[in-house]
């Protein structure tokens, strides 16, 4: 017997127009040919060719999707959620790629920097040619990036960097790091931006080995030793951290879809495997324990696809707020990794293995679940929201 | 230079495919695309477009088809194509290939009073009638050269050179444009649309033409004009379980042959 999908059986299609829906399967294709059959190996490997999967990105036109102008694609927010979901369902690494070129460094050149900088790192981002990272995090400050360390002196005109970044996506292979520093400005202190080409002498970018999580993409550590740069350097129109945070809010946009992608990815196994699977000498999914929980995960699947399409229409008719950026990414993240979970117990043994996709999507999750604002962190944007109390601190 | 590329909207064949009751295909009630085979014909027509460096080449979409045929179209455009025509008309519904080709000649000329037509580019087939003769009807009814089932096309100028396969040589057959050409799924994967080309694509023109703006009598096409009729269709029967030989005293060697051998497959 087959059934429909999960989204079929929530009609998302006909949430879509024909653009979204054009784009979105030509992700999927991008997806089928180029990424699944050789993802197993790439996260075995942990390694990920990053500049042959840039430049094809590039020419389908998924880097910065959804900025205009610059070699851009200039496409809605949703559409650049579907491709995140289809991307996602490939593997959270290669989403991750993608949501870091795009949405944390091009979009900060983009929304923050100055003429030059655009034309001179947008269109070959665009194009896959030139790889962007984004430093903010640091080995001591994480969900409180205010109390980061690594500062930008003025020395002269030039701006001299020092200081180390953490967990950066891209880190070791980019040709530009959009470095975030704390500067003083008539005796304060103000977080500002700064354009790093990578070969600027005294940065440095050494991967992170060792992961259990995200082993299909680059991670890596920015150390910056005394980095000249030009006081052009600075992005001219970023003052303070909300520079920074309305990077963030665009790459958890992506990842409120992405999340569901590696979630549909499972679902999707645990069914034609469930439907396969003899047990006493029936159809495994043929038993009603099955299907509760194939149920329930196409279920939460669904709900979530609801909610992140309802995020990227406010967010197209420019009327999406922060905390309603946290609702999807806090839900949808959670609810991946716990379908992620519960499909992995339906291919009993087999789902440890990496014949299958679901340990590898759950061990991915995790790191996303923590990335870009992590879920306690929403759970307090949300909390806010709710209280007006705010609890951070 | 300009190129006509035909393209025709099909019933996806991953999904179920209807009859109407007058045993036409159900182009309207069922999902459909742009033929497959049809792809190739417009990869082509942007591969030489790119590959003209300096030269103005413009490739046109045309289609003939109801109001869903549009979209086929509009994946011409988004893979590339500069601009699009449907030809649509409840008229032409049931049409034949006679006279689907009749449309499409009316249709190439009018597309040709804004500048002469080049090169018309066909799929070797469509993949739901299968029927492989429009190419040729078209090039009769505009008077051209034809060659089908090209897979190498080059052009320097009005000269191109086709290779052409076929099964026991291959041939490379020179022509002078204007000509009609038919290209086979050997001829280059067709790409997929890029983003830009699916943004780029609502921006581009696409006229609608009936049957009146082309000029063609409505009785000479649909149904009722056709030569040929389907009068009957039905589905093919569910297959039966095949024999089963069970082997347990050496004879089932000797059954396999003589199955084959009643089949005359030995």
């Amino acid at each position: 017997m087959t059934g429909r999908s999960p989204f079929e059986l929530f009609a998302v299609d006909t949430l879509l127009d024909d653009e979204e829906r054009a784009m979105r399967d030509a992700v999927r294709r991008f997806v089928d040919e180029r990424v699944r059959p050789e993802v197993g190996g790439w996260y075995e490997a942990a390694s990920l060719p990053v500049r042959e999967l840039a430049t094809e990105l590039g020419d389908l036109g998924v880097l910065g999707m959804h900025l205009e102008g610059y070699g851009c694609a200039g496409t809605s927010a949703t559409a650049y959620g579907l491709a995140c979901l289809e991307l996602e369902a490939g593997d959270s690494g290669l989403r991750s790629l993608v949501s870091v070129q795009g949405s944390l460094a091009m979009y900060a050149l983009h929304r923050w920097g100055s003429e030059e900088h655009k034309q001179e790192w947008l269109p070959r981002m665009a194009a896959g040619e030139a790889i962007g990272c984004f430093g903010l995090t640091e080995p001591d400050a994480g969900s409180d990036p205010g109390s980061m360390r690594t500062r930008a002196r003025r020395d002269g005109d030039d701006w001299v960097l020092s200081g180390t970044k953490m967990w950066i996506t891209n880190g070791s292979v980019a040709d530009v790091a959009v470095v975030w520093a704390q500067t003083e400005v008539d005796g304060r202190d103000r977080v500002r931006g700064f354009v790093v080409p990578t070969d600027t002498p005294g940065f440095s970018a050494p991967e992170i080995t060792r992961k259990m999580s995200l082993r299909a993409s680059v991670t890596s550590e920015l150390v910056l030793d005394g980095a000249r740069l030009p006081a052009s350097a600075m992005l001219p129109e970023a003052d303070g951290l909300a520079g920074p945070l309305s990077c963030l809010g665009e790459a958890r946009f992506g990842i409120v879809f992405g999340a569901l992608g590696a979630a549909r990815d499972c679902l999707e196994v645990a069914l034609a495997y469930a439907e396969e699977r003899q047990v006493f000498g029936r159809s495994l999914s043929a038993y009603q324990l099955t299907q509760a929980k194939l149920a329930d995960c196409s279920l939460e699947l669904g709900k979530g696809m609801l909610l992140a399409l309802h995020l990227g229409r406010l967010k197209d008719a420019g009327r999406l707020r922060p905390e309603q950026v946290s609702l999807g990414k806090l839900n949808n993240v959670r609810e991946a990794l716990a379908v992620a979970r519960e499909c992995r117990t339906v291919l009993g043994a087999a789902g440890i293995t990496q014949e299958y996709p679901m340990m590898r999507h759950a061990n991915n999750l995790e790191s996303v679940l923590t990335y870009e604002g992590t879920s306690e962190v929403h759970q307090l944007v949300i909390g806010q929201a709710l209280t007006g109390h705010s609890a951070f601190r | 230079m300009k190129i006509v590329v035909l393209v025709k909207y099909v019933p996806d064949a991953t999904a179920d495919r209807q009859f109407e009751s007058d045993h036409t295909v159900d182009r309207a009630g069922v999902p459909g695309l742009l033929s497959e085979l049809d792809e190739y014909a417009v990869e082509q027509a942007l591969q030489l477009k790119e590959k003209a460096e300096g030269e103005d080449v413009e490739v046109v979409a045309l289609t003939v088809g109801p109001e869903a045929a549009a979209e086929a179209v509009k994946k011409a455009l988004q893979m590339g194509a500069d601009s699009g025509v449907h030809v649509t008309d409840e008229a032409i519904a049931g049409s034949d290939y006679l006279a689907t080709s009749q449309v499409l000649a009316a249709a190439v000329r009018k597309v040709g009073e804004s500048g002469a037509v080049d090169l018309v580019l066909c799929g070797m087939a469509s993949t739901d009638a299968s029927g492989s003769v429009v190419p040729a009807m078209l090039a009769e009814r505009l008077d051209l050269p034809q060659v089908t089932l090209g897979s190498v096309i080059e052009r320097q100028g009005d000269q191109v050179r086709i290779k052409r396969d076929g099964d026991t040589s291959t041939e490379v057959i020179g022509a002078t444009l204007p000509i009609v050409l038919s290209v086979t799924d050997q001829s280059g994967e067709a790409r997929y649309p890029s983003f830009k080309g699916i943004m780029a694509a609502k921006k581009k023109p696409v006229e609608t033409w009936s049957l009146a703006d082309l000029g063609v009598d409505a009785g000479e096409v649909g149904l009722d004009a056709a030569w040929s009729k389907v009068e009957a269709a039905e589905a093919r029967p569910p297959r039966t379980q095949g024999e089963i030989v069970t082997d347990e005293d050496g004879s089932g060697a000797t059954a396999l042959v003589d199955f084959l051998a009643s089949k005359k497959f030995i």
